[in-house]
């Protein structure tokens, strides 16, 4: 996504943070976190529990003031305009729920009108967003009713009904199973082919590869690092070396023969019985490792090189920290 | 304010299609309120002398209030509700009005009140109550009591903000409302508490809630001495007074409450 397909206004970022602070009590939730989020791109927010995403996005959404910094949300000011703000996005996340009394209809239609829509209207757009949600069967029966992955859509239809530009989904697809997963990212995809924003938190390292243009990975409340997908992967250089192991037993007497190889953190798996390596010159680590592997009689039942995941940047990067504050 | 009358409505119309699906709703505004007239007449009616008067009678302007004022603690569950589900937050994302969510709350528990009170008349007239006062009077006995608890339930408005779940509300709500409508005259005339708690039951705004209803319905015995308190020969005045008080000072508490409430 390069250029913003449509845009209501005419600034070149949708999403514009600086310092933002937020403690609570003695716990520092965000560090002097900064943000852009270019008009028509999909941001990640990626990091664990805890690092800071869901108070980012609230900030964002006028939910939480923060106690430094400042940010505009589609050129509007969060803090001195909260009200044009609201108009201008919509929330979908694990803690902004809908009404499991009410059925899916109900529920869009109250939304609808609460973003200042005439009745008529909010109904009509709710039903085509049932429809197009796939829920037409079910729009009549209360939420609680609903599976988790269903509820999710309705959710999300929320945040779509008024079509914002700007959009905001906290760990959407959290605790769902990967093809509800999938439904959920196909349609946040055509929203994004329209021309929405979207700023996107998750736990979820191919959630970030699969939707984001950019990721920011934060961590304790600041970024930690940032940029593409290709360019994060990049960072860490190099390929890994994934070893699988005939017995678990193996795992640590393999760990001792790889170490001089890896030029990074070395990650075992014990229920996979996996040990992965990052390594400088591929091809060359996996011809010496074999040879030790079979001269010390472990038994294998697969190795390969691969291209690094995010799942190794985040790992390398919120290691290294991890380290650091242990010194 | 246009936008603030149709947002609360809009919140007001999802709170009444509630009633018909949670089985909890149903049974705090219709079961409950018929429980007590019933029990309260065969338990407690055939042991309870009023000099000169029936009290069934009596008792029925007691259960009113005592329900009306146990009714605003609906207000108090359904926001501290809407707090831990993150209904609230999906609200505080919304450009609608600050004050609609509690306003609209508060506005459909009257609906929710008003059920109650019908019920409870329903009930009242089968065990033998009657309205011996004229329609009119009767009509501002009505209004009366669902003002008093629609000011009621913007206090009750502020602590379901304040409280972290919504079980909190009941304990929290029965320490205060226990004493608050029994240290009165809702059950038995206040003349026959002992000293404190005479003086108490006089200046308790339910007493005087109940006193004018209860005058109003023309339900006290003729040969009963005029009260001597202050509130209780003011009543209707008295309890007005309370009501407009709640809504002044609790109303804009509520609002603030709101608008820094929800999780993060």
């Amino acid at each position: 996504m390069n250029d913003a397909v449509r845009s209501t206004h005419s600034g070149e970022f949708a999403v514009e943070a600086r310092g933002l602070t937020k403690r609570y009590g003695g716990v520092v939730a965000l560090d002097g976190l900064d943000l852009s989020v270019p008009t028509g791109s999909v941001l990640g927010l990626l990091g664990p529990n805890g690092a800071g995403k869901t108070t980012a996005v609230s900030i964002l959404t006028t939910l939480l003031t923060p106690d430094a910094g400042t940010a505009r949300v589609a050129g509007v000011d969060v803090l001195s305009e909260p009200q044009r703000v609201r108009s201008l996005i919509g929330l979908s996340g694990q803690y902004a729920a809908v009404d499991e009394h009410l059925t899916a209809t109900e529920n869009l239609e109250m939304i609808g009108c609460l973003y200042g829509m005439r009745r008529r209207a909010a109904r009509k757009k709710a039903n085509e967003l049932i429809e197009r949600f796939r829920l037409s069967e079910s729009a009549n029966r209360p939420l609680k009713t609903f599976s988790g992955g269903m509820r999710r859509r309705i959710d999300l239809a929320g945040a779509l009904l008024a079509d914002p530009p700007v959009l905001f989904l906290d760990e959407p697809t959290t605790g769902l199973d990967p093809r509800s997963r999938g439904e959920l990212w196909d349609v946040i995809r055509e929203r994004v082919q329209a021309g929405t924003t979207v700023v996107l938190t998750t736990q979820y390292l191919e959630e970030a590869d699969q939707l984001a243009h950019e990721i920011v990975v934060i961590d304790h409340g600041h970024a930690i690092a940032r940029g593409t997908s290709q360019e994060l992967k990049r960072r860490i250089g190099g390929e890994h070396l994934d070893i699988h192991l005939a017995f678990p037993e193996d795992l640590s007497r393999v760990e001792t023969i790889v170490r001089p190889f890896a030029i990074g953190a070395i990650r075992i798996d014990d229920q996979e019985a996996l040990v992965s390596i990052p390594v400088a010159t591929g091809v060359e680590a996996l011809g010496s490792v074999m040879v030790e592997l079979s001269a010390q009689n472990v038994e294998i039942v697969d190795i390969g090189l691969r291209r690094p995941t995010l799942d190794d940047v985040f790992m390398d990067l919120t290691g290294h920290k991890s380290q650091e504050d242990q010194s | 304010m246009i936008s603030m009358i149709r947002d609360a409505t809009t919140i007001a119309r999802r709170n009444m299609i509630r009633i018909r699906r949670v089985p909890e709703v149903m049974v705090f505004v219709i079961i409950q309120p018929l429980m007590f007239v019933l029990l309260f007449a065969y338990v407690f009616g055939g042991s309870i002398d009023i000099p000169g008067g029936n009290y069934r009678e009596f008792l029925i302007a007691g259960i009113f209030t005592q329900t009306v004022v146990f009714g605003a603690t609906f207000t108090a569950s359904g926001l501290a509700e809407d707090v831990q589900k993150g209904l609230i937050n999906r609200f505080r994302s919304l450009p609608m009005s600050r004050s609609a969510v509690v306003a609209g709350r508060t506005a459909s528990d009257v609906v929710y009140n008003m059920l109650s009170i019908i019920i409870m008349s329903l009930a009242g007239l089968a065990v033998g109550w009657r309205i011996r006062g004229s329609v009119l009077d009767a009509v501002v006995a009505y209004l009366l009591l669902l003002f008093f608890s629609y000011s009621f339930s913007w206090v009750m408005a502020c602590l379901g903000l304040l409280v972290p779940t919504p079980e909190v509300v009941n304990n929290a709500t029965f320490i205060v409302l226990f004493p608050l409508t029994f240290i009165a005259n809702t059950f038995v005339p206040s003349d026959t508490l002992p000293g404190v708690l005479k003086t108490i039951a006089e200046w308790n705004p339910v007493s005087t809630l109940t006193h004018a209803v209860r005058v109003r319905f023309g339900n006290l015995p003729a040969e009963t001495p005029k009260p001597t308190a202050w509130p209780l020969q003011n009543a209707m005045l008295y309890s007005l007074g309370w009501a407009i008080l709640l809504i002044v000072v609790f109303a804009p508490i509520a609002t603030r409450l709101y608008q820094r409430t929800g999780k993060r």
